[in-house]
């Protein structure tokens, strides 16, 4: 973007919630950012939304409260919302402006970016296929997390995606290289104990200085909302791609992000696509989802962990489903298992890593593990449905082979999915647990596993 | 006399501008100091509404609009085939290539306002005049379509150079062999009315107008996947028309992967329109890797990638449907079969959706305008089998298979119900299915095939008579299934009688043998016509057997005990026995039908 300087206005037309209409202007750049003073000399942040000639409509960061018609200048900075980025950034905690805020020094930065980045150019871009071990079986086993991979976490209020999140931030590693990931953690619109969770833990951990936080908390302006991801995944980049860093990105929660964006969406009057959510919600969650993944001719990678509440715990509600059509699969929490003291309440059935198959296999993981996860999901499901048919008809009216089919699904929530917060498994654990529960079946019914992996793996003919 | 006007409003990818007067409906305009590239959408008075296929950031009131005279076109020429374009035909790679010059550490994102060539403009290709033994010469009459002669535009594409559209008249001059670029003039015409066209490569087309061909057919050759359920039980005709709608997770994009990579299209058009980055990278690693299973040559050489993923500027969404489109219309007009596949339509309507909104146009359901329905319609409409234009005479087909994102996986929502009205082949896929990864979960209640019935002859004349007959029974055992499931649910499966049982085990190794299937494994991926048909054949044989021996007072339990690790063996034949092994499921087979008679004569 060229610069034209700053330029500075004070004829402001209407207040309108988050939305200041500014007139008089000229030369103002479309998301052009504006720093706004109020007669009390304090400064807020925004950024122009709609420009007609002679027209701006702004975006007030912080909110309107306050401003007044006679008395408030904006001013136009001439560029759009950058912030300062550096590897030096890690250790340190922002607010979602990027700003610091934790009484450190400022940040001298390498190079100041666009917040908004760039779309990643496909041809560019390297399939992610490097396996990372989380130490969670529920996730090694069957939805195989990859390096570059963006894998939500879809949960509901009250259950455990914390934990989770901070067990897998923990444990992650690729095998074979000692490399740690750093973290960049966005905390959007989230409670003040959530965030403390997590910074308690990154410190407990000794991480925190491999971590950089971007804060907005549940009480601060929700139009910051709409930056912090972006400014925690403008630092990603840089990190990922400069740097030659592989960096962890958590965003909690987008759910709350999303609620901002319909909240400006509605402010402008918008026609409304589903659930009064903007119709663009899909074309803007890819903005932030499809930060992303590897590039070719540079060591580092981005991997995203986006975590969100599904209102209701419903999945067909607009903001987990169209996070669903983006990203390369979902771990879904359920409420029921995290009631019957299951920990990690993971549904694996509603459960998917698309870029399992890439990650796995001889010379990643095991030779069996294609097999063994498939017979786990084909088994677990039918034990699941004949579970919901033993309530009706009672396990009396099942063959034989349906009772063991029930038993395996017990087995498998008891011993494969429950873990502890601090038990990190291997691959090779996780593989050889779920055998063992598989040995359960009588062996005709293991259809999907190759016969010589059975008799290389099969508990059956280990011991023999 | 281009128009030039000046920008007055900006809103997200829509640009007003005032000063257009003479500029067209759907013209190709270059928007502010940048040049981005623009189409009008809509005119009033002297003020021109422009979609912007870039990023408008940036971008100030007062700056300058610069129209083009001409609407939205592709380039067609030697060169496309093996590319991966954005949303308006700009060659990704190359775009790299332009970025890095300035700036190579910005090389892996792509910039705004870079201006490149579709196909390239300096590479010299082989032109061999004529074609096919028929020798064009000066002094004939051309038209339209003809043939003027060919080149190698890679090893599986033979790339026709035909008379543009619209010209016709004496060949006054040909090009002998050799190389030449397509800016280069290979031909002249002199038209009726004495004026001279100079002919080279190279043609443009407008993306948003059907290429016109001479005659439309009925589709009735199935476009063979590999794939099992849709091959036998929900075909597919060259030239024909289908929708794959599913919720996220359900695998339309594997399934759309598969039919790229394994059906018998001469050429594939693949769009990934607002889909994932990663996905166009995985066809761009892999397919120039693979082998198309047809001809054993790397599949990169006949297949074309448009990306606009869902991170690239969304008006540029909604042109890459009709530039994927037209590119495969030109491919049909030199005679091959070409395969669209759009990955997805969804997010083609939502582009639409989101351009009228800020159009301020009334929305109709969900938000979506009034005009989704007959969009879709001309979409899916340029689908088809054709005799095409010009001599000598050449059969084409375009076939159409469009990806639905239904939000919620509901298939009442306007885009899947609309897109129902104007496709032939449906496959449903469910996400119960997806859940047990029962995989490709298309699910066998809901969807349908239009085309069944009209393949029916090819196979019955290429693979077995007695074809139809199977696949009917294969349906009627599954839905027999569904009917017994609904009983079940109410008094478990052990009171059910024992003929009703068999439906279930039946109905149980025709999913679990035949109709799941591992499209990432080497034998599994890719089944022959033949392989499908024997797999079927031995299932079905098998359950009339078994319903003999079951009406003699054997029961279900004890056919099973019979064949121990045979059944095993039945529903792994799938991926134990390759597509050049056939016999042994043919031995696999009849061992079944002799250990059911041995337990039959044991049982006297």
């Amino acid at each position: 973007m060229s610069v034209y300087g700053v330029r500075e206005y004070s004829k402001i037309r209407e207040i309108k919630g988050p939305l200041l209409i500014v007139e008089g202007v000229s030369n103002v750049a479309y998301d052009e950012i504006v720093e706004v003073e109020l007669p009390s000399g304090e400064k807020r942040r925004g950024r122009v939304l709609d420009v007609s000639r002679g027209v701006a409509v702004v975006q007030v960061f912080e909110g309107t409260t306050g401003i007044t018609t006679t008395g408030t200048t904006v001013k136009f900075l001439g560029k759009p919302l950058e912030i300062p980025v550096s590897e030096d950034m890690l250790g340190r905690i922002f607010n979602g402006l990027g700003e610091p805020i934790d009484g450190g020094p400022p940040i001298i930065a390498e190079e100041e970016r666009d917040v908004n980045g760039a779309p990643l150019n496909p041809a560019e871009r390297e399939y992610p296929e490097d396996f990372i071990q989380t130490g969670v079986s529920a996730i090694d086993g069957m939805n195989t997390l990859v390096r570059g991979q963006k894998l939500p976490i879809f949960s509901g209020s009250g259950l455990p995606h914390n934990i989770l999140a901070a067990q897998i931030a923990r444990q992650a590693t690729v095998r074979g290289e000692g490399e740690e990931f750093a973290v960049v953690f966005a905390a959007i619109g989230i409670k003040y104990d959530d965030f403390l969770f997590f910074k308690k833990f990154f410190e407990e951990t000794g991480a925190l200085n491999r971590v950089a936080m971007f804060v907005n908390l549940a009480d601060e302006p929700a139009m910051i909302r709409l930056v912090t991801p972006r400014a925690a995944l403008t630092l990603a980049e840089y990190l990922a791609f400069e740097r030659d860093m592989h960096v962890l990105v958590i965003l909690t929660d987008m759910t709350n992000y999303a609620e901002a964006l319909r909240e400006i969406s509605a402010a402008r009057e918008e026609v409304p696509g589903r659930q009064g959510y903007p119709g663009y919600l899909y074309s803007d969650l890819a903005s932030i989802y499809e930060r992303a993944g590897r590039v070719k001719g540079k060591k580092g990678s981005i991997t995203q962990m986006p975590i969100l509440t599904m209102p209701n715990d419903d999945i067909t509600h607009p903001i987990p489903d169209l996070t669903g059509y983006i990203t390369e699969g979902q771990i879904v929490l359920s409420r029921e298992l995290y009631n019957r003291g299951i920990y990690p309440p993971i549904n694996v059935l509603m459960s998917l890593s698309r870029l399992m198959k890439e990650g796995i296999g001889p010379g990643k993981t095991r030779e069996d593990h294609a097999g063994v996860s498939n017979q786990l999901y084909s088994a677990y499901s039918r034990g699941v449905e004949l579970r919901s048919l033993a309530a009706v008809v009672g396990e009396e009216s099942l063959s034989p082979v349906d009772r063991k089919y029930l038993e395996f699904a017990d087995a498998f929530e008891k011993r494969f999915l429950k873990q502890g917060e601090r038990e990190n498994r291997t691959i090779e654990q996780t593989l050889d647990l779920a055998w063992e529960i598989l040995s359960i079946l009588p062996e005709e019914e293991l259809t999907n596993i190759k016969e010589e992996h059975i008799r290389k793996y099969h508990p059956k003919y280990k011991t023999a | 006399m281009s128009v030039k006007g000046r920008i007055v409003r900006i809103a997200g990818p829509l640009v007003v501008a005032e000063g257009m007067s003479g500029a067209q409906m759907y013209e190709m305009v270059r928007v502010g100091e940048d040049k981005l590239i623009g189409e009008i959408t809509r005119i009033v008075g002297d003020r021109a509404f422009i979609q912007v296929y870039e990023s408008t950031t940036g971008l100030r009131p007062g700056e300058i609009v610069e129209g083009t005279g001409a609407p939205l076109s592709v380039e067609l020429g030697p060169g496309i085939i093996g590319n991966i374009y954005d949303g308006v035909q700009r060659p990704l790679p190359v775009i790299a290539d332009v970025i890095a010059r300035e700036n190579p550490n910005r090389k892996i994102f792509i910039e705004r306002g870079v201006s490149v060539p579709p196909i390239p403009l300096d590479k010299k290709w082989h032109f061999q005049p004529g074609y096919n033994g028929a020798q064009v010469k000066v002094g004939d009459k051309v038209e339209t379509g003809d043939v003027l002669g060919t080149v190698e535009e890679t090893s599986l594409i033979t790339h026709k150079i035909m008379v543009p559209p619209g010209v016709k008249g004496t060949l006054k001059w040909l090009a002998p062999e050799g190389d030449y670029t397509v800016t280069e003039i290979i031909a002249e015409v002199e038209t009726p009315e004495g004026k001279k066209v100079e002919l080279s490569m190279r043609q443009r087309w407008p993306v948003r107008v059907p290429r016109p061909s001479k005659l439309k057919l009925e589709p009735n050759t199935p476009l063979i996947t590999g794939t099992r359920i849709i091959d036998t039980l929900f075909p597919m005709a060259k030239g024909g028309t289908g929708a794959i709608p599913g919720g996220f997770g359900t695998g339309k994009t594997v399934t759309l992967h598969s039919l790229a990579q394994w059906s018998d299209a001469k050429v594939v058009v693949y769009i990934g329109c607002g889909e994932r980055g990663n996905e166009m990278t995985e066809v761009l690693e892999r397919f120039p890797k693979y082998k198309d299973p047809w001809t054993g040559k790397p599949l990169m050489e006949r297949t074309i990638l448009i990306a606009n993923t869902s991170n690239m500027p969304v008006a540029a969404r909604e042109a890459s449907i009709y530039v994927g489109i037209t590119l495969a219309e030109y491919y049909r007009d030199m005679g091959y079969d070409v395969l669209l596949v759009a990955d997805s339509t969804s997010r083609w309507a939502e582009a639409l959706r989101e351009i009228a909104g800020r159009l301020e146009e009334m929305p109709a359901e969900e938000g979506y305008p009034s005009y989704l329905a007959s969009r879709l319609a001309e979409f899916y409409e340029r689908a088809g089998r054709v005799v095409t234009l010009g001599s000598p005479e050449r059969i084409g087909s375009v076939t159409v298979v469009g990806a639905v994102s239904p939000p919620g996986g509901d298939f009442t929502e306007p885009v899947t119900s609309h897109t129902k009205r104007f496709i032939r082949v449906f496959w449903a896929l469910d996400t119960k299915l997806a859940y047990s990864r029962h995989y490709p979960a298309i699910n066998w209640l809901m969807s349908y095939s239009a085309y069944a019935e009209t393949v029916a002859e090819w196979w019955h004349k290429n693979v077995d008579s007695r074809w139809k007959e199977y696949r009917d029974q294969a349906m009627e055992i599954l839905l027999r299934e569904e009917e017994l499931q609904d009983i079940v649910r109410l008094v478990g499966t052990e009171s059910l009688d024992e003929k009703d049982k068999l439906v279930l085990e039946a109905a149980r190794m025709i999913k679990d043998g035949f109709l799941k299937q591992n499209a990432f494994d080497p034998i599994d991926a890719f089944s022959t016509p033949e392989k499908q048909f024997k797999l079927l054949k031995m299932f079905i044989d098998f359950y009339h057997k078994a319903s003999e021996l079951v009406s003699h007072g054997i029961t279900v339990a004890q056919i099973r005990e019979a064949l121990g690790r045979l059944y095993v063996e039945m529903i792994k034949a799938k991926f134990n026995i390759p597509n050049d092994q056939l016999e042994k499921i043919e031995e696999l087979r009849q061992q079944a039908l002799k250990t059911l008679e041995a337990l039959e004569a044991r049982s006297g």
